[in-house]
């Protein structure tokens, strides 16, 4: 279970905000301190571990750079939820362990809003406004994934055990 | 059931007859690519980690692209890890600062038809332009691409733009990606292929093809691809890659697309997108007179040797406006070396253009040629997100390297065809 406060950006949120190319040469610890800067300055200062990134339509567009989910999980974020994710992004953060979330009524979501996510059940409730939105359920060979952490501790896990194409669905 | 070309693509990696719409297959991959940004210093890590040896060395390139030449310590550190992990894991295919990736593919010969290509770069569907199915990843997933040789996809539908007529002098290919990202939203694209089509694509030359693929992300695509004809098999021929089954890589006549465009070369004008997405993209007079600081040519979608060629085209016997920085960074060394021989280097500089070392350089704001606050520029490149080439209140405008040439001559963005008479 998820629990944390939302911190709710708009449609086409580029990899450019989430984490910039000219800070990219520095370690996570300190691009990360530049995500979102653009568009909510206060966002990487004050966001809280566990709190949930909701985002619009085509979240991470963009460059296919993994230092923008990267950047996002460092702070500590939990999930994020958007109405739609660019492929890469959504790949990207999936692999390592930032659970991404489609939620067609992303939009919905007030500022702050106290949320809790059930990805198992796919559901995403407001706690403080008391409504729920289902999202698409995450598919099984992800979810297997991100139980174990990320893509590279699932492909450990699975050559230790010597199973064969370890990087199938 | 009737296949599209990206279905036949993926079906063949998949090793099945035949894919749908919608359902997750695992693909063998028959080219890798990762660079100094991306690749070693994030996946040599991570392969330690799992302590599994790269699936095939044949099948592995290795670029120094994006940090190239260093322009601080970090740069120059990180320059060194790759080329110090590519000795040490036996790398066959390792491209030191020799050119932008997605060109040095097919330039140098590693990309044909049929293939199923993964880059550690969003840009990487540059590739489509050969007939590829060519897809960019981020590092953890190239990771489980050169351990395990394999990865798995949702098969995508697609979306087929005929593109009809000729296209008028002082317009290039590039406006007519740049169009399409003002006609379509990234919702529309949003994990489709495009295939492109009709007399006016079969009509471009291979770097021209290269700059439609090339810009896939923007449009929020998979990728690109254009079936393989005559252009591709000679273009490849050049670079010593005998193609003997450009045949296969088509549609079948009765394919599904999830939607048909047909959209009029001939009617087509100059295009500039204004700062901030792609998708602001518009008929040049809608941005006429804007002032410039700084006109860009460079990076992976804009600076070829065709570019180069547009952009002598405009700047012959002409000098670059006051007060205004025109930067050319060839998209690699052969393309520096042929535009020196053929004399395309020199009408550039004889204009007053500053020739800078091959590379992604200024496009993502990592090399010479980095935006100041408040800065105006013009970009023969991809992307014009807020910040992108420096700055957070530097504004980036798009457009082809004869618009962007235009405006270094003018001072402002003007009508390239205006010095085309």
């Amino acid at each position: 279970m998820i629990s944390g406060r939302a911190w709710v950006f708009g449609d086409n949120i580029n990899t450019d905000l989430i984490a910039p190319a000219r800070l990219l040469r520095r370690p996570v610890a300190e691009f990360s301190k530049f995500c979102m800067e653009p568009v909510m300055p206060a966002f990487a200062a004050e966001v809280k571990p566990g709190d949930v990134v909701v985002g619009g339509l085509n979240f991470g567009c963009g460059s296919s750079r993994e230092q923008a989910p990267e950047a996002i999980k460092y702070l500590g974020v939990a999930a994020v939820v958007a109405k739609s994710f660019a492929r890469t992004f959504y790949r990207n953060s999936m692999n390592i362990g930032l659970p991404a979330i489609v939620c067609a009524d992303a939009g919905s979501i007030p500022q702050g809003a106290r949320l809790r996510i059930s990805l198992e059940k796919g559901v995403v409730e407001d706690l403080d406004g008391g409504k729920s939105y289902p999202c698409q359920a995450v598919p099984p060979h992800l979810m297997a994934m991100l139980n174990d952490g990320g893509l590279v501790e699932h492909l450990e896990k699975r050559l230790r055990a010597g199973v064969p194409g370890a990087n199938q669905p | 059931m009737p296949q599209t070309l990206a279905q036949k693509l993926i079906a063949k990696a998949a090793g099945r007859t035949g894919v749908e719409p919608d359902e997750i297959v695992t693909c063998r991959v028959d080219l890798a690519m990762m660079h100094d940004l991306q690749g070693p210093r994030r996946v040599g890590p991570m392969l330690q980690k799992l302590g599994a040896p790269i699936w095939d060395l044949d099948r592995l390139v290795v670029v120094s692209d994006h940090f190239a030449p260093a322009i601080d310590t970090d740069a120059a550190g990180i320059l060194d890890l790759t080329r110090k992990w590519a000795k040490a894991n036996g790398i066959r295919h390792f491209y030191d600062m020799q050119g932008i990736s997605h060109v040095l593919l097919t330039e140098r010969g590693h990309l044909r038809p049929g293939m199923f290509f993964v880059g550690g770069d969003s840009h990487t569907p540059t590739g489509g332009a050969v007939g590829a199915f060519a897809i960019g990843v981020g590092s953890t997933e190239m990771c489980g691409v050169i351990v395990t040789g394999e990865i798995w996809v949702r098969v995508p539908r697609s979306i087929r733009i005929n593109w009809k007529g000729k296209v008028g002098r002082g317009v290039a290919g590039k406006d007519m990606v740049l169009k399409q990202c003002g006609l379509l939203s990234m919702e529309d694209c949003d994990y489709r292929v495009i295939e492109y089509r009709g007399d006016a694509i079969a009509a471009l030359p291979m770097g021209e093809r290269m700059t439609l693929c090339n810009m896939s992300p923007e449009l929020g695509a998979k990728t690109s691809v254009i079936p393989p004809d005559q252009t591709t098999v000679d273009y490849l021929a050049q670079r010593g890659v005998k193609v003997e089954d450009a045949g296969r890589w088509h549609s079948d006549a009765d394919a599904e697309y999830e939607r048909t465009l047909d959209l009029d070369a001939s009617a087509l004008q100059p295009q500039i997108s204004a700062p901030g997405s792609p998708s602001h993209s518009a008929d040049t007079g809608n941005y006429q007179n804007v002032a410039i600081d700084q006109a860009y040519i460079g990076a992976c979608t804009g600076a070829k040797l065709s570019d180069l060629h547009m952009a002598a085209e405009v700047v012959r016997g002409r000098r670059v406006a006051p007060g205004v920085r025109f930067l050319i960074a060839p998209a690699s060394q052969q393309t520096t070396a042929t535009a020196a021989s053929d004399g395309t280097l020199a009408t550039l500089t004889e204009a007053g253009a500053i020739l800078l070392p091959t590379g992604c350089g200024a496009c993502a704001g990592m090399g010479a040629g980095t935006l100041a606050a408040g800065e105006v520029c013009i970009a023969s490149s991809a992307r014009n997100y807020r910040g992108r080439m420096g700055d957070n209140t530097s504004e980036v405008y798009l457009g082809s390297a004869y618009s962007v040439a235009a405006a270094a001559i003018a001072g402002k963005i003007v009508d390239p065809r205006e010095m085309l008479q």
